[in-house]
């Protein structure tokens, strides 16, 4: 991004993929006849120019086009190049690797989360299984096919309304863009700040991003169907259902798989926070009137340690400064409480902790910041819920 | 609202161009914001002040030249183009 020395890289799961022996490959060969290796594609087309030649039978012709189509390969194997150097091709392939089955369980997975059991990602020898043999994995076709329909989508409702013009397409295709950057920028600025450590890549978080879209459309639909009304039924719904799906999906993700070398809960909490809320606003790109659903209405999600007691970071005394309150948390399936820290947590806080004393505790910073233009974010107020 | 590319290819150089400007000795330290106030040991956690002192530095360091190269182009560009 801006070169800022961010903490909380991956912790070499990027490394660990260059290093590590190939893991099973993502996608099947198809090449039944056509070279695997982007190598291969240049040959083609040099027998192509030979038989065209062979037409024109004019010998400059023919080396011109030789010379061109070999330029054309040197110049593709350039940009490929530099597009390696920016865009991890392998990681991306990683998100691509669906198939049927698992996009038709992922959108009801989407829309019903309620029943599903097992939220955690499954590894195979430290490589995280790509999602065609786990139903947890992210993918980013899912929200590529979602944008894009959506984009459609709201042509078509604008048309119905009589409001369509072929510029709006664009506009709110380039809408959505900006949106989607500019989240995935204020999470990015969030895990910075909070130093979340986690396997979250920026790609993870596009992902997870991008659900949100698949809740849009069902809502846009239904209000085509039935009206005001069951636009906004189906708003709530779909948007309870996507929070649920993020804070399951991501509290073993942001957690850590055991509880000692994850981030205090309080923070992680805040990032999970961030994202669920996140299913509260998807829906402020209706077609032409920015609606926007009150986030207001939901409560704050306070943390759950993950065992009491168990996040006694080894060598730190129970600080006479940790958190002032003492409450216990409810018992909740969800996670969710609304408790605070009970007192025998010796997890430091923000702003406890036996060396940093001048700082003080930030008691009300549960209310989330929704995505707080890049350096602008004052820890010390509370940052305005927009409507 | 409305946003397109070009918007947020505008708001990136205003925002950093904002960072940028908040002096160290003027206007941190006045405020208790300053880099060498904040930090606090070596705890595990840096807390959310810390780390976003450490960020507008390094917005400050990094996004220099960068930043002098993009704002020459855009009073260039608007000299000319309006």
């Amino acid at each position: 991004m801006f070169g800022i020395p961010v903490t909380c890289k991956p912790t070499g799961s990027k490394h660990r993929a260059r290093a590590a022996p190939d893991p099973p490959p993502l996608f099947d060969d198809t090449s039944g006849g056509y070279s695997s290796q982007p190598g291969g594609y240049p040959a083609p087309g040099a027998d192509v120019a030979f038989n065209v030649n062979h037409l024109l039978g004019d010998p400059m012709a023919n080396m011109a086009m030789a010379y061109g189509s070999s330029i054309a390969s040197h110049g593709k194997d350039m940009m490929n190049k530099e597009l390696h150097r920016f865009v991890s091709v392998n990681k991306l392939k990683y998100f691509f690797a669906v198939d049927t089955a698992y996009v038709a369980k992922k959108l009801g997975l989407l829309v019903f989360p309620y029943t599903h059991q097992n939220w955690e990602v499954q590894y195979s020898r430290d490589v995280p299984l790509p999602p065609r043999q786990d139903l947890n994995a992210p993918d980013l076709y899912i929200p590529t096919m979602a944008f894009i329909t959506y984009v459609l989508l709201a042509g078509m409702a604008l048309g119905i309304q009589k409001r369509f013009s072929p510029e709006v397409l664009g506009l709110c295709a380039s809408t959505a863009l900006v949106w989607v950057v500019m989240e995935v920028l204020a999470l990015l600025l969030g895990i910075y700040l909070a130093t979340v450590r986690s396997d979250l890549s920026t790609f993870h978080l596009l992902a997870y991003s991008g659900y949100k879209y698949v809740g849009m459309i069902l809502s846009v639909l239904t209000g085509l169907l039935f009206g005001s009304d069951g636009y906004y039924v189906a708003l709530a719904w779909t948007s309870s259902a996507l929070m649920y799906f993020i804070v399951r999906s991501l509290r073993t993700a942001v957690l850590g798989p055991d509880s000692i070398g994850g981030p205090v809960p309080q923070i992680a909490a805040r990032t999970v926070l961030a994202l669920g809320l996140q299913g509260a606003r998807s829906a402020r790109l209706g077609p032409g009137d920015a609606m926007r659903c009150d986030p207001r209405g939901w409560t704050r999600i306070r943390p759950r340690p993950l065992a009491q007691g168990r996040l006694r970071q080894p060598g730190l005394e129970a600080s006479p400064e940790a958190p002032l309150e003492q409450e216990a948390p409810e018992d909740d399936p969800t996670g969710i409480v609304r408790g605070l820290l009970p007192c025998g947590d010796t997890s430091p806080s923000q702003g406890s902790g036996p060396s940093s004393l001048g700082q003080r505790p930030l008691p009300n910073r549960q209310a989330e910041p929704q995505s707080p233009p890049p350096g602008e974010a004052d820890p010390g107020k509370t940052l305005p819920l927009r409507s | 609202m409305a946003f397109t590319l070009y918007s947020l290819l505008q708001a990136a150089p205003l925002c950093v161009n904002a960072i940028a400007l908040l002096h160290e000795e003027r206007f941190l330290k006045k405020i208790g914001w300053g880099t060498d106030q904040g930090i606090g040991g070596f705890g595990e956690e840096p807390g959310i002040k810390s780390q976003l002192m450490n960020l507008i530095r390094s917005v400050r360091t990094v996004m220099r030249v960068p930043l002098i190269i993009v704002n020459s182009i855009a009073i260039v560009l608007l000299l000319l183009f309006g």
